[in-house]
C-alpha cells in the first residue's frame, strides 16, 4: 500500500487519482464481469444438464439389471379351468405349502396367478373384478392384473407372477417370475 | 476501455442472454423428463427409460453446443477487430 510516494519527492510516481485507485481495486469492467458471470452460470446449467443425463442412464441401467427372473419349480396342478367362472378366483399354494397364490380367471381363455403377499407388508391381496386389478386392503396398494406391476400405493415392486399352463382343462403352475433382484 | 460498451459487445451480450435462456428451457425440459420417466418406471412402464435417456442426451448435447457458442460469441465480443 506504500508504493505511491508524495508528488514532491522528484522522480517518483505521482499519487494515483481517484479513478486509478478505483481501477486497481476493481480491474474488471462491469460489462466484462457480466460476461464472466453468464459464462459461469452457463457452465453450471450445462453441468446440471449432464446430471439429468446421468439420472436417465441410472434409470436405464436399473431397468436392464432389473429384468424379470423366472425360477422353475416342480409342475403342480392347481385347478380345473371349468371350476372358476370368468372374474372368479381361487387360492392355491405354490411353490411351498405356505406360499399362498391367487389364481384369477380374467377373460374366457385367460388365467393369471400371482403371489397373494403384497410386496409392501405382506397383506393378502384380493381381486377387484369390476376394476380388473389386484388390491391390497391394508394400505390401498393396487396392482395391474395384466403383469402385476404397481399402479398405486406403497408397494415397492410388482407381485411375483406364477407361470401357468392349461392342459386338457387342467391348470398347472410351473414357475415363479420375479421382477428384479433389488428393484 | 471504450470497447466494453461497443455495439458489438452489446450484441454479444444479448446473444449470450438468449443462449442462456435457451439452456434454461432445455434444462427444465430435462428435469421434467427425468421426473416423468422415474414416475413411469416406478409404475411398471419400463419401456420409457431408453427413449427418455436418448432425448435427455440430445438435449444435453444441444446445451453443450450452446455453451460453446457462448464462449465463441464472448471471444468475438472481446476482440474489437473481429
Amino acid at each position: 500500500m506504500s508504493e505511491f510516494e508524495p508528488n514532491d519527492t522528484g522522480g517518483k510516481r505521482n499519487p494515483p487519482t481517484g479513478e486509478e485507485l478505483w481501477r486497481e481495486e476493481f480491474p474488471v469492467a462491469s460489462s466484462e464481469q457480466g460476461f464472466v458471470e453468464r459464462r459461469q452460470f452457463g457452465r453450471f446449467l450445462v453441468l446440471t444438464s449432464g446430471a439429468m443425463v446421468a439420472g436417465q442412464l441410472w434409470l436405464l441401467g436399473k431397468n436392464w439389471l432389473s429384468e424379470v427372473e423366472t425360477t422353475a419349480y416342480p409342475r403342480k396342478a392347481v385347478a380345473l379351468a371349468s371350476e372358476i367362472p370368468v372374474g372368479g378366483t381361487k387360492i392355491f399354494q405354490y411353490p411351498g405349502p405356505s406360499d399362498n397364490c391367487l389364481l384369477v380367471h380374467v377373460e374366457p381363455s385367460k388365467f393369471v396367478a400371482y403371489s397373494q403377499k403384497c410386496t409392501h407388508l405382506a397383506c393378502a391381496v384380493i381381486y377387484a373384478a369390476e376394476k380388473k386389478r389386484l388390491e391390497c386392503p391394508c394400505h390401498e396398494g393396487y396392482f395391474s392384473i395384466d403383469d402385476g406391476h404397481v399402479t398405486q400405493g406403497p408397494p415397492p415392486r410388482p407381485l411375483p407372477r406364477i407361470e401357468l399352463e392349461v392342459e386338457d382343462g387342467q391348470i398347472f403352475a410351473y414357475g415363479v417370475s420375479v421382477f428384479g433382484k433389488d428393484a | 476501455m471504450g470497447g466494453y460498451n461497443s455495439p458489438l459487445r452489446k450484441r454479444a451480450g444479448r446473444a449470450l442472454s438468449g443462449a442462456l435462456a435457451l439452456i434454461v428451457v432445455l434444462l427444465v425440459v430435462q428435469i421434467w423428463l427425468l421426473m416423468a420417466s422415474v414416475e413411469s418406471w416406478l409404475a411398471g412402464h419400463h419401456e420409457v427409460a431408453l427413449p427418455a435417456a436418448i432425448i435427455s442426451a440430445v438435449l444435453f448435447a444441444i446445451s453443450v453446443g450452446l455453451l460453446a457458442l457462448i464462449r465463441r460469441t464472448e471471444q468475438s465480443g472481446r476482440d474489437p477487430r473481429s
